[in-house]
């Protein structure tokens, strides 16, 4: 199953490649890995998508809690969540196509934020089904250039990750 | 007081109150090494080989549970010192290793012996450390022995840019009382929940097993771990790193489970319905295949990493906590209370146990012309009257030490299980004789092993540890060809080990006393000679029976009720 996890981590080098080392090291899957400094400057948010048995899930939640410059985490997939992601698209937009990508855009409510004569960039906030819902509906064909942040996420309502 | 790097790493390591340290200088150390000699609180010992550094502080720290100290520096220093950090950090053992990197400015220049230690080294310790500057060094040195020697142990890198070791730049030097480390918090108290869970599972058995591992030498509980065995009157079998924390000669003790185990130990696992997990980690070659492990049994599993809880088999009452304030709030439960097993269930128990032992798994044919290498243990096991300090290397050798060598007390058999590194046996065996000057250390070998750190001869003589080397001669890697043997018809590629040192003239080349052992009846001869002479290192050098296999044996892809044993007493 999919997992979402957060986690805080020391905001030093060498943190990001003590776990992307132990995801490789012990052949955990990785769909998406994205981290940046908190309002905490000491600390990063992580958040990384992956997919296993329970088993393994639950490993990697010990093996994650288990390195020292993890701080904290949380498994969001256990509770109610958001998740969003940014991608930045460049679709061919010729003829015909050009209104009807820019409806597409609408509907998807993501910015065009470049236009040439054959070509838009689009941005698209969202999870990862509408980010594919949406490049499936301009057909793969017209699809240029895809380029994603990753997954990050936070819990609904009062709990927060914090240390 | 105001110092300069290499001081303050003195007094930081004094102040830890670390007597060894084993090194081998370099460049990137040179600071350090100057420190070291304007001091006499720490005392140095110079290996030959970086790698023999990490198994001898290793070997200490096994012997002693102090956390073992090494020194090398940048490049192929820290490279060579890899094996022996893995090899500590698999069996969990506290150690600081203090690596010399090129200076700040310089790293990621690909300067002259530059490795990136902190990267190479992440994957096989329990934390790393890049010092970032001398104010911060202190502090770091202090985490790095709380992080090394609390919760779990394990190896701790610390990686020390040469600038801030500069003889003419200091700081104020104040050593840190304790530590606080938001993200390193280790667990110590068992959920009391939990524990009391278990001791009613425990105590409502009909087939109770308890199963005790490394973790309870590590954790210092074989007191604790005597009182709740005999207290049960439950049987006890114990993993390769466990020996020891049980009395091997107490009649509750089954042996050695797993690849090599007893078979009585085996099939009780086997069959029991409760299996009391303690300090251990369902290591594969104890679980064997995991589909069949210990198929009727509820298991409870103590242990102070949870990430050791349900890795490999799935436990019932997992007890996250340190096992000798576990066992001891068991011990007080089980106290409190009137409930027992059945003693009617545990005598039939008892009694099929004892009817598997009556099976004599271990026993094996003696010869008159040629040496068995048990009989050689079992000799040792006499002559040292079954309480030395005994380290070995990896192979047939290890497991026959482990077998026939029965281990009354903890920290007594120093070996390496987890990563089973040959050439560990000689260092660790430095490493023990200088943590305990007047106990008698023995190093248990195999003549392929030995030649991997042969070159500590010299390191031996230079500090006078009086070690007995029993050198098991079978002139093949007999591991390697065992399982030849079993599962590739006999073609025994590349385990002979062909020109072979005069092993008796090495030593003597290193100003030891070298022996020849090849006839049955000279081998408790020779072992009282030796060990009679108690200031010298003496390499006792048995040629022993080349075709002798481990018995009894659980092969790849068996469970515990599978066991091979050996062909002779398959008849019996
Ligand atoms: C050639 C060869 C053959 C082998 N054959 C066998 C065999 O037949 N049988 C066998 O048993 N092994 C065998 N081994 C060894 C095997 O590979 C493992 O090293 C061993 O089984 C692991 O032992 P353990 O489970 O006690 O764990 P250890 O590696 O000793 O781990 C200790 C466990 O205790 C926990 N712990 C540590 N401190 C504490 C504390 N204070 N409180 C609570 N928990 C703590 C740790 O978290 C860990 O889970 C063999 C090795 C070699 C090289
Ligand atoms: C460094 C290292 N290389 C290879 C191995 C694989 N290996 C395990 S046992 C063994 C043979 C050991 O031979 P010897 O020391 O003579 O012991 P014996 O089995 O003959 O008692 C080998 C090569 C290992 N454990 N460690
Ligand atoms: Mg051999």
């Amino acid at each position: 199953m999919r997992h979402v996890i957060s986690v805080l981590l020391e905001n030093e080098s060498g943190a990001l490649s003590r776990v992307s080392g132990l995801f490789s090291a012990r052949g955990y899957n990785i769909e998406s890995l994205t981290v940046a400094p908190t309002d905490d400057p000491t600390l990063s948010r992580m958040t990384i998508v992956t997919s296993g048995t329970e088993r393994i899930i639950e490993q990697i939640i010990k093996q994650l809690n288990k390195l020292v410059s993890v701080a904290k985490l949380t498994d969001l997939t256990e509770v109610e969540f958001i998740e969003r992601e940014i991608m930045l698209v460049k679709i061919r937009a010729v003829n015909s196509d050009r209104e009807e990508i820019k409806r597409l855009a609408d509907i998807f409510r993501g910015r065009i934020l470049d236009v040439t004569e054959t070509t838009y960039v689009v941005e698209l906030t969202g999870d990862d089904h509408k980010l594919n819902a949406f490049l499936a509906a301009c057909g793969v064909d017209n699809v240029l250039e895809v380029a994603r942040s990753g997954a990050t996420g936070i819990a609904r309502g009062e709990k927060s990750l914090k240390v | 007081m105001e110092l300069n790097g290499g001081a303050l790493l003195m007094e930081a390591l004094k102040e830890e109150g670390v007597e060894l340290v084993f090194g081998y200088p370099g460049g990137a150390v040179l600071h350090i090494y100057d420190a070291l000699y304007q001091q006499n609180s720490v005392k140095h010992i110079l290996v030959r080989h970086e790698q023999s550094a990490t198994h001898a502080a290793d070997g200490y720290a096994r012997a002693t549970g102090k956390p073992g100290v090494v020194l090398v520096t940048s490049g192929p220093g820290a490279t060579n010192a890899v094996t022996g950090i893995a090899t500590a950090f698999m069996d969990s053992i506290p150690m600081v290793v203090l690596s010399g990197q090129v200076q700040s400015r310089f790293i990621g220049s690909d300067a002259f012996q530059e490795v990136d230690c902190v990267g190479i080294t992440r994957p096989c310790v329990k934390h790393n450390f890049l010092v970032d500057s001398l104010e911060n060094m202190a502090q770091t040195i202090k985490e790095a022995f709380y992080v090394a020697t609390t919760g779990r142990p394990g190896p701790v890198v610390v990686d020390i840019p040469k600038d801030f070791t500069t003889p003419g730049v200091t700081v104020p030097f104040e050593y840190p009382d304790s530590v606080e480390m938001r993200s390193y918090s280790p667990p110590s108290q068992g959920h009391p929940g939990q524990i009391r869970k278990a001791t009613d599972l425990i105590l409502s058995a009909k087939k109770p097993m308890i199963y005790s591992g490394g973790g309870v030498v590590l954790g210092n509980a074989s007191e604790q771990l005597r009182s709740f065995t005999q207290l049960l009157g439950y049987p006890i079998t114990q993993t390769l790193m466990g020996l020891g924390a049980y009395p091997a000669s107490d009649k509750q003790n089954i042996g050695m489970l797993g690849m090599h185990g007893t078979y009585e130990a085996n099939i009780a696992m086997h069959e029991c319905d409760v299996l009391i997990a303690i300090g251990a980690r369902f290591d594969d070659r104890v679980t064997g295949e995991v589909e069949s492990f210990c198929p009727n049994a509820k298991i409870v599993h103590v242990d102070i990493d949870p990430a050791s809880i349900s890795k490999n088999v799935t436990v019932d009452v997992p007890i996250v906590g340190n096992v000798a304030q576990v066992l001891e709030a068991m011990i007080e439960q089980i106290k409190a209370t009137e409930k027992r097993v059945d003693p009617a269930d545990l005598a039939s128990w008892w009694a099929l146990i004892k009817d598997w032992q009556s099976k004599k798994c271990l026993d094996y044919d003696l010869s008159d012309n040629v040496i068995k290498p048990q009989a050689v243990v079992e000799a040792l096991w006499r002559e040292t009257k079954g309480d030395a300090y005994i380290t070995s290397d990896v192979g047939q050798h290890q497991m026959w030490a482990a077998q026939y060598y029965g281990f009354d007390k903890p920290n007594r058999w120093i070996n390496s299980g987890g990563l089973g590194t040959m050439g560990f046996g000689l260092p660790a065996a430095i490493g023990v004789q200088l943590g305990f000057p007047d106990e008698i250390v023995a190093c248990i070998t195999g003549e392929a092993s030995i030649q991997m750190c042969i070159q500590e001869l010299s390191t031996a003589f230079q500090y006078g540890t009086p070690i007995k080397i029993i050198n098991l001669n079978n002139r093949y890697m007999g591991m390697v060809r065992q399982w030849q043997e079993f599962s590739y018809e006999k073609r025994y590629s590349h385990s002979y080990m062909d020109a072979l040192p005069d092993f008796m003239k090495l030593a003597e080349s290193y100003g030891h006393v070298g022996m020849n052992i090849e006839n049955p009846a000279d081998v408790d001869g020779a072992l009282a000679e030796a060990f009679a002479l108690k200031d010298r290192l003496v390499f006792m050098n048995f040629v022993t029976d080349q075709t002798e296999n481990v018995y009894p044996m659980i092969e790849a892809g068996k469970g515990h009720h599978e066991m091979r044993l050996n062909p002779q007493r398959e008849l019996a």
